[in-house]
């Protein structure tokens, strides 16, 4: 069976240690001697890199960044999920592990989301320890908070600023060992090919965004933590150099891609405002936990509101649907992310949204400012507030804030078996860039979870496994292979320059969005979905002979930049709706309109597609092959997921 | 699509943009017209309009730094009419929205102005001697595990409140390019601050003030004479208070260092 996901053998609570136990280490002295590549230092990449810089290995960490400190893990807001039952209410690992796949709607592998759920308790001593300022009670003891998708507090966090603190104590380990010298790090560097050596990573090719020198980089190991590949929608709360192009060159290389289709798209954003809007803002779904979404009961309500003919005020309670606490009584607004989403969507194509579009819901305070005042309000959501009255222009302790779904975060990526090692031997893959632990939806105050356990955690561990497997040989550049990717790298950027067409990257990445939107977005068809695939193939066409970039290589070219990028995005667009047709059932993120209940709930079958879609690659303008990991659920049982 | 306020006039405005090739070479102010802008639009939506403006008249767009887009990732930077940000207190680059200008406005933008920012290209500059300066001791000295329970030290909440204050510095550089001598010492006071607030910071205060305190100067950052433009500036609101607890914590060092460097 291929691909295989190196499981360990044993009951689930035993799998980790047992594993620890048997994978090979490298002698201390050894350590020194070997280099890896770590392509990315947000949260995996920053953790991974300090991690194993302590460990002993020669690091040399890139980031397209002019520093470490702006990765988009530091826009996290929520907080962050570990099983440490501080608060009494029954959380456990198994409780979290249990959550994790059910969140995931039973598309994830089980032993990943176990250990997961295990090493979360050790980050959050870990994070502590480098003085992260979680929040605390007036005890001095840590406080949490309850989150979507779950009926315990277990989410630490730092006001709405979580992923920001935890960034920022990775990047002082990072620091730390940078000063040391032990990682070398090269910023303002992005990789645009992996050279594989006798079919192992041996190393990157890169271009230096100031200068445009073209580099090439050998190590006995590279690890991708490159983030996720949200943009391919245009907008979505992914920051604008957030890109797919790291993986999708590792995919090209022999990297598999699994579940590309498995995209989340958060409830509570601020709604699109006109057609120059550059990119989506997130508004914690933290705010679910005292806001209540509403809209209007009747459409023609909701009308006149749209036509500024009456206020929110004028509503009476009466005449307002509470939706998702109506449908949902048991979750209420903590329903998880996707259900909530779909529910939005719901009501707006219903008629009932509300906001001058009509494409959004919403997300009231009213009820909790009379409960606890404003200023109980303030201190817990104070800046998320500001940031929606900064944008919107609206008061939000006064109205009512105005939300929709957006797209941001992405649950497919880079094939990874447990030891997070791609298809690609010595090629691993860390945080959001992986397709790992959060099967077909993430639950929030996951991500930041993940992408710390994989870079402190998991991989220190597991390379030393494959690495205690290679020569300490001294790695070069030497090889063809880097010369030839090299090249590969430069007649790329020369075809892009030299295309002297008439519409610009971002005009082609707006097209790509708007495909991608409608047919792959929120609900998808089998219809819809061939379409897009034709839509998508044309667009690659107009790309590859209508591109304008002005400038030169050999300068700061943020044109040039961006075209690379949406080069690729138009590539992998195409295989996720490939993935989106191939999956004939709905679940998580991925919502097929032929396949629902009567509720018009999310339905699976299990029967046939409880299965990872990692997907090969096969050359140039070729269909892409399909091989099937069998999700085995051994602790977890199946069942339709009810949040009533 | 109308946004939040549909009855908002576009708006035609003059740009006054810093334009430079590369580090090594002059730049001047270049004039551009941007017209119906919305006043919904951020300002760097604004300048995204500009450059697809240039890009199809085949000139080159304005190089800028900018990311998230969503005022956390301290990337954007630009000088606004002679203010770090903007007009707007408070204010990232990338949160400063249209509506705050008016029809037929003048707007000179230009980069961070400090010799230890020198610029790449037009707006954009290379604060990389931020970097340093937390190289040079921003961090508390532990390896991945061996932690203890992350409960086995309470903190009063007022000391990790504060500390957290400290902590939501984003490094964009708006106090040294607010700073008439262009000092960094609100950047490095807030790490130092939240550092030595902490009990976990406590081990190594003495040797973390003095290090980031000498690699600041290294760098070339100017002197702080207690003006207050920094925080007056600072986008998320870091406090001057900083300031004068890295000076505390940096005269107990100096006089009990057991820092023998």
């Amino acid at each position: 069976m291929f691909p295989d996901s190196k499981i360990p053998e044993g009951p689930i609570g035993e799998k980790w240690d047992k594993h620890k136990f048997d994978v090979k280490l490298v002698n201390p002295a050894n350590k020194r001697k070997y280099d890896i590549i770590i392509v990315g230092t947000g949260l995996a990449g920053a953790s991974a890199a300090a991690s194993l810089a302590e460990l002993g290995y020669n690091v040399k960490a890139f980031s397209f960044h002019d520093s470490p400190r702006r990765a988009h893990s530091i826009a996290a807001q929520g907080g962050i999920n570990a099983a440490k039952n501080y608060q009494n209410d029954g959380d456990s690992v198994f409780r979290l592990f249990y959550d994790t796949v059910k969140g995931g709607d039973y598309r994830s592998r089980e032993a990943n989301v176990y250990r997961l759920a295990q090493v979360s308790v050790n980050i959050i001593d870990q994070c502590v320890a480098q003085g992260v300022p979680f929040a605390r009670e007036y005890g001095g003891l840590l406080a949490n908070r309850s989150f979507g998708g779950a009926q315990v507090s277990r989410t630490f966090y730092a006001r709405g600023q979580t992923g920001q603190q935890l960034l920022l104590g990775a990047y002082s380990a990072l620091s730390r060992q940078i000063a040391y010298g032990k990682v070398k790090m090269y910023t303002r560097s992005e990789m645009l090919d992996l050279v594989v050596v006798d079919g192992k990573a041996r190393g990157i090719v890169t271009r230096n965004l100031i200068t445009g020198d073209i580099e090439t980089h050998a190590a006995h190991a590279v690890i991708l933590a490159t983030g996720g590949y949200g943009n391919v929608f245009y907008l979505s709360t992914n920051a604008k150099y957030c890109n797919v192009t790291a993986a999708w060159r590792a995919h090209k290389k022999g990297a598999f891609f699994a579940n590309p289709c498995f995209t989340q798209i958060h409830p509570t954003c601020i709604p699109v405002s006109g057609d120059y809007q550059s990119k989506l803002t997130l508004m914690s779904e933290s705010l679910r936990n005292d806001g209540r979404v509403w809209v209007p009961k009747e459409k023609s309500v909701a009308e006149r509101l749209r036509k500024g003919e009456i206020r929110v005020a004028d509503i009476k309670e009466a005449d307002r649907d509470y939706f998702l606490e109506r449908k949902y009584p048991a979750f209420g607004n903590l329903v998880p992310r996707d259900v909530a989403s779909r529910n939005a969507k719901l009501m707006c194509d219903e008629g009932r949204g509300v906001g001058s579009t009509g494409l959004a819901v919403y997300l009231d305070f009213a009820d909790s400012i009379k409960r606890n005042g404003a200023d109980w309000v303030a201190a817990k959501y104070g800046n998320l507030f500001e940031m929606y009255e900064k944008i919107t222009g609206e008061n939000p302790y006064e109205l009512p804030m105005r939300i929709y779904p957006a797209v941001h975060y992405t649950m497919g990526g880079l094939w990874v078996d447990y030891n997070l090692q791609t298809t690609v031997p010595g090629l691993y893959a860390a945080g959001e860039c992986n397709f790992s632990d959060h099967g077909a939806n993430r639950l929030g105050a996951s991500a930041l979870m993940q992408g710390l356990a994989d870079g402190y955690f998991v991989i220190p561990y597991t390379i030393g496994d494959y690495l205690a497997k290679t020569p300490p040989t001294p790695v070069t550049t030497q090889d063809p292979a880097f010369a030839e990717a090299e090249a590969g790298v430069r007649a790329r950027i020369d075809q892009l320059m030299s295309i002297n067409g008439t519409r610009t990257p971002t005009e082609f990445h707006k097209a790509l969005g708007h495909i991608m939107w409608e047919y792959c977005g929120m609900a998808r068809s089998a219809e819809g979905l061939r379409h897009a695939k034709a839509e998508i193939q044309k667009l690659k066409r107009e790309f590859w002979s209508d591109l304008k970039v002005v400038g030169v290589n050999a300068d700061l070219n943020q044109t040039l930049e961006s075209a690379g990028r949406v080069a690729d995005f138009i590539e992998l667009g195409e295989l996720m709706v490939d993935d989106a047709l191939d999956r004939n059932e709905s679940c998580g993120g991925h919502f097929r309109e032929e396949y629902q209940t009567p509720e018009g709930e999310a339905l699976r079958n299990d029967d046939d597609y409880a299965y990872v879609a990692a997907w090969e690659y096969q050359g140039e303008n070729q269909p892409e092959k399909l091989n099937k990991e069998e999700l085995q659920f051994e602790n977890v049982k199946l069942t339709q997921r009810s949040y009533k | 699509m109308a946004g939040s306020n549909p009855n908002a006039k576009p708006m035609n405005l003059t740009l006054k943009v810093w334009r430079q090739k590369n580090r090594n070479s002059e730049g001047k102010i270049v004039d551009y017209q941007v017209k119906d802008i919305s006043p919904d639009m951020s300002f760097l939506e604004m300048l995204d309009v500009l450059n697809e403006d240039l890009l199809h008249r085949g000139e080159e767009p304005v190089a800028f730094d900018h990311d998230c887009r969503e005022g956390i990732c301290g990337s954007c930077n630009l000088f606004i009419n002679g203010r770090a940000h903007g007009p707007e207190k408070g204010t990232t680059t990338c949160q400063l929205h249209m509506r705050k200008f008016s029809d037929g406005d003048t707007i000179t933008i230009e980069p961070w102005r400090a010799n230890s920012f020198p610029v790449n290209k037009d707006l954009s500059v290379d604060r990389s001697a931020f970097d340093r300066i937390i190289q040079a001791g921003g961090y508390i000295s532990i390896n991945t595990g061996g932690t203890p329970d992350a409960n086995e030290i309470p903190i009063p909440k007022e000391i990790s409140d504060r500390a957290f204050e400290a902590a939501t510095c984003i490094g964009c550089g708006a106090c040294v390019a607010a700073c008439k001598n262009a000092s960094a010492m609100l950047f490095v006071s807030a790490k130092v601050s939240q550092l030595a607030l902490l009990p976990q910071g406590h081990v190594e205060r003495k040797s973390r003030v003095e290090n980031m305190v000498a690699q600041m100067d290294k760098e070339g950052f100017g002197a702080c004479t207690n003006i207050g433009s920094c925080a007056a500036e600072c986008p998320v609101g870091i406090s001057l208070e900083n300031i004068a607890i890295l000076n505390r914590e940096f005269l107990a060092a100096k006089a009990t260092s057991n820092n023998l460097s």
